[in-house]
């Protein structure tokens, strides 16, 4: 065993560089958040507390869920645009299947928690279904058919509450989504156990194997008997529940369910993902990543509110953030390509 | 034959080299104007180099080329049509969606006022310049409705239309039905009338001897004869082609290889009147166990195609595949997979995935069977490891990116991924092209332990020496359809050749 040893650290210089360029879209989005926390360390004597760590923790809660079930999809090197409007569908069928005060003007329908939450899974999950079979069955482009589903999902939330906004929720989402136990939110917790069963799936299990090769090489996938299509429907399930889970506990941690209450999460959810390093062409990255690019967003957005700074220009200054994540997750690409072309 | 005029092109001591590899070796080749040259070779022979020097697409290495006696020299394609070089390629590049006229224009429409398209005028013209080659075309009709014989036959009329003297055609008849065939070598006639010159490659070399005037036979880069039709045959051709009694003896498989048929072994795989549109018709074959059986034939045969079929990946518009006895409908890679049916395609990339490691590689086809809902690392390197071993494949680290190994070693791994649990049928499209001397010889080392071992297999292959170092039957596949068997005694390079 001397001799590779020996190999290896003759040929250490080229072999460190081959990693960084191999790890680029791991380590700048890390870097990022470093400097991020560093800066607003410095700008802010109230960023960096524990109280503040557990203000971000919480906002980023419910993108967080949504970004758990976005991270699969985009691994397989497709997209999800209707994350957004599935968790707000979800979240209002939960609300139409329980009893509303008085004043709120909506002919729902008031069923036990447990079913009402069980209707909202099986909303979500049949909406995803469908994403799936526009997809494989008929071969619309996920952009495209996600995109159909954005305008769907926000019909189906129009036409049961009609322009009210709706209060009560099952007794079990209003705990998840605003409760705490020991201090800990439990939405905080509930997007930890997400997070954690998404990493076991994706590196430890067969399906997430496949989830990374189907992404990787498709055709490669395809003629090594892997079967895409159902792996493909697979992911765009997982993903349409895991925002219906957010649309669910994030009714309940906004107090409210309403038309177009989360239509900034799809650009924030899609946002963690890319921002975190996750190749938008498939097969490189994982939650990991997804969680770095959590914190990214989540730092930025609680660390703008606490320097001084125009509160319009926060937008901008979000926009370009992405801007230059979606630069170093192109550019990440076409230096491992440059590496897979000369063999390393 | 006293010829006053320079001809139209002429080539002398081109060489050229790709990396180390000598691509052309000092090349004269001449191309009187108003003739049809038909030009030939094995693959690899430089066809493609030379006419890829002469369309302006390399740069020449060494040498001189002159066109109607003036010097030229192209760096672009650009440059080459400029000069009248006009190349048709095999695949098509006809835009399937445009009109016949838009596509005859394609790039260059009339305009009238304004820049706008001159729409009737492009239709007037496109019409008569047709007729002009004997086509009797609407112009307005979607080109992608045309039979593809048809379609050629536009771009083919579009280079001629756009200036071209010297006219490349690089195998025209090889997708064409008989009838096709006739009517572009009639367009090429009242061509060659018009006096424009044509160099015509082909691997059909009925098609050559009919229609050309003269014949240039290239081999390993150079040019070893050219003669006028009239004087030559077909055995003439193939002779020069593989160059019997030369030194590159050893490689050219001249001799009889004998053939070792099992007609009594079980059939594993059947096949019965497979047809998929125009790329194959009425396919049928036995794939039997303890044999391998060899395809053969030229590239656009529709072997690519039918490899493809046997393995779900594309579906035949009709026919029937029965594994083990029993008949299957192979929707998809999956089914054919759990049918006990293995499939490495030509191409590296359509099987592996360069960014992860061998052993990942190695492990994906048979995951399924090693574990179920838990992946199992340790147990998937140990059998990596095993395949890496017996196939000899270098790096032994299975942990190797794969991308970092050498293509040999790359297409190693594409056989390895099926054979920690050797399927029933394994099919294999173009198993050892573009590998070195010693890789070859581990694959056939390797194919053939697992013929005795009782696997059935397939090889489809456009290289003869691929089919002959390797099968006990050969099939010969003549523009998707199965033409003709060699299954006793032996079989010589030639005839292979003659078949097709």
């Amino acid at each position: 065993m001397a001799v590779p040893v020996e190999q290896r650290s003759a040929a250490t210089p080229g072999r460190t560089s081959a990693w960084v360029r191999n790890q680029m879209r791991n380590i700048a989005p890390f870097a990022t958040l470093l400097c991020l926390v560093v800066f607003f360390t410095l700008a802010s004597s109230s960023f960096a507390t524990l109280d503040n760590l557990a203000n971000i923790l919480t906002q980023i809660s419910v993108t967080g869920i949504m970004a758990v079930g976005l991270t699969f999809v985009i691994l397989c090197g497709e997209i999800d645009l209707s994350v957004a409007a599935i968790a707000n569908a979800t979240g209002i069928v939960v609300a139409y299947f329980t009893a509303q005060d008085t004043y709120v003007n909506i002919a729902n329908l008031p069923l036990p928690g447990a079913v009402a939450i069980l209707l909202g899974l099986l909303a979500c999950a049949a909406l995803g279904l469908v994403n799936a079979l526009g997809l494989t069955l008929i071969g619309i482009p996920s952009f495209i058919m996600t995109l159909a589903m954005m305008q769907i999902g926000a019909g189906i939330s129009a036409l049961l509450v009609r322009g009210q906004i709706a209060y009560a929720v099952p007794s079990l989402v209003t705990t998840l989504g605003s409760g705490s136990i020991h201090g800990v939110p439990w939405i905080v917790l509930l997007l930890a156990v997400f997070l954690l069963v998404a990493h076991v799936v994706l590196g430890y299990t067969r399906f997430g194997r496949y989830v990374y090769m189907v992404g990787g090489n498709r055709e490669a996938a395809e003629y090594s008997g892997v079967s895409v299509k159902t792996i493909l429907n697979a992911v765009l399930i997982i993903s349409a529940v895991c925002s219906g889970v957010a649309g669910m506990v994030g009714v309940a941690h906004f107090g409210s369910a309403q038309q177009n209450e989360f239509d900034t999460y799809l650009l924030d959810s899609i946002a963690a993902v890319v921002v975190g390093g996750t190749s938008l062409f498939g097969g490189r990255g994982g939650i990991g990543n997804t969680i770095v690019g959590l914190f990214v967003l989540g730092v930025l957005n609680n660390g703008l509110d606490h320097i001084q700074i125009d509160s319009f220009l926060k937008i901008l200054i979000r926009g370009l953030i992405l801007l230059a994540a979606l630069v170093i997750n192109v550019y990440a690409q076409r230096l491992r390509d440059a590496e897979a072309r000369t063999g390393g | 034959m006293p010829d006053p005029s320079p001809p139209a092109l002429e080539m002398v001591d081109v060489s050229k080299s790709f990396g180390g590899v000598q691509a052309l070796r000092g090349v004269d080749f001449m191309l009187r104007a108003g003739e049809i040259h038909g030009l030939v070779g094995e693959n690899g022979a430089g066809k493609s180099t030379l006419m890829k020097i002469i369309a302006g697409v390399h740069a020449p290495g060494s040498g001189r080329m002159t066109i109607e006696g003036r010097d030229v020299s192209f760096r672009t394609p650009r440059e080459a049509i400029a000069a009248g070089i006009g190349m048709v390629h095999q695949e098509l590049s006809t835009v399937p969606d445009l009109t016949v006229a838009e596509n005859v224009f394609l790039g260059k429409q009339p305009t009238g006022t304004g820049g706008l398209v001159a729409w009737r005028r492009m239709r007037s013209e496109a019409r008569r310049q047709l007729a002009d080659l004997g086509l009797d075309v609407d112009p307005r009709q979607r080109i992608g409705a045309l039979p593809i014989g048809l379609q050629q036959l536009i771009e083919i009329a579009r280079v001629v239309f756009s200036g071209a003297r010297i006219i490349i055609l690089d195998e025209p008849t090889s997708a064409l039905s008989p009838p096709e065939v006739e009517l572009l070598f009639t367009v090429l006639r009242r061509l060659r009338e018009a006096g424009r010159s044509i160099i015509f490659i082909s691997h059909f070399l009925d098609d050559i001897l009919r229609i050309s005037d003269s014949v240039t036979v290239f081999r390993n880069g150079r040019h070893v004869a050219t003669s006028a039709v009239a004087a030559i045959d077909k055995a003439w051709v193939i002779e020069q082609m593989i160059g019997r009694g030369h030194a590159d003896l050893e490689e050219s498989y001249t001799s009889e290889i004998p053939l070792a048929a099992k007609p009594g072994a079980p059939v594993a795989m059947q096949a019965q009147g497979l047809t998929m549109g125009r790329t194959f018709r009425d396919v049928t074959l036995d794939i039997r166990k303890g044999e391998i059986l060899g395809i053969y034939g030229f590239m656009g045969c529709g072997q690519i195609e039918l490899a493809r079929a046997l393995f779900g990946k594309i579906v035949p518009d009709s026919g029937t595949l029965t594994v083990a006895g029993r008949p299957r409908r192979l929707r998809n890679t999956t089914a054919a997979h759990q049918a006990g049916i293995a499939f490495v395609p030509e191409s590296r990339r359509a099987m592996l995935f360069g960014q992860e490691p061998v052993y990942k590689n190695a492990s994906i086809a048979i995951l399924g069977r090693i574990a179920k809902l838990w992946l199992r690392p340790g147990r998937e390197r140990e059998l990596a490891s095993a395949q890496v071993a017996a196939l000899g494949i270098r790096p032994s680290n299975v942990e190797a990116r794969l991308g970092a190994l050498s293509g040999g070693n790359q297409q190693k791994v594409a056989l390895a991924k099926w054979l920690s649990f050797p399927p029933d049928v394994l099919i294999l499209s173009e198993p050892t092209r573009g590998m070195d001397v010693g890789a070859k010889d581990d694959v056939v080392r390797i194919v053939r332990r697992l013929r005795d071992e009782g696997l059935a297999v397939v090889v489809m292959s456009t290289e003869p020496e691929t089919v002959l170092s390797l099968a006990d039957r050969i099939l010969i596949m003549k523009k998707g359809e199965i033409v003709r068997e060699f299954a006793d005694g032996g079989v010589t390079k030639d005839q292979l050749l003659a078949a097709a």
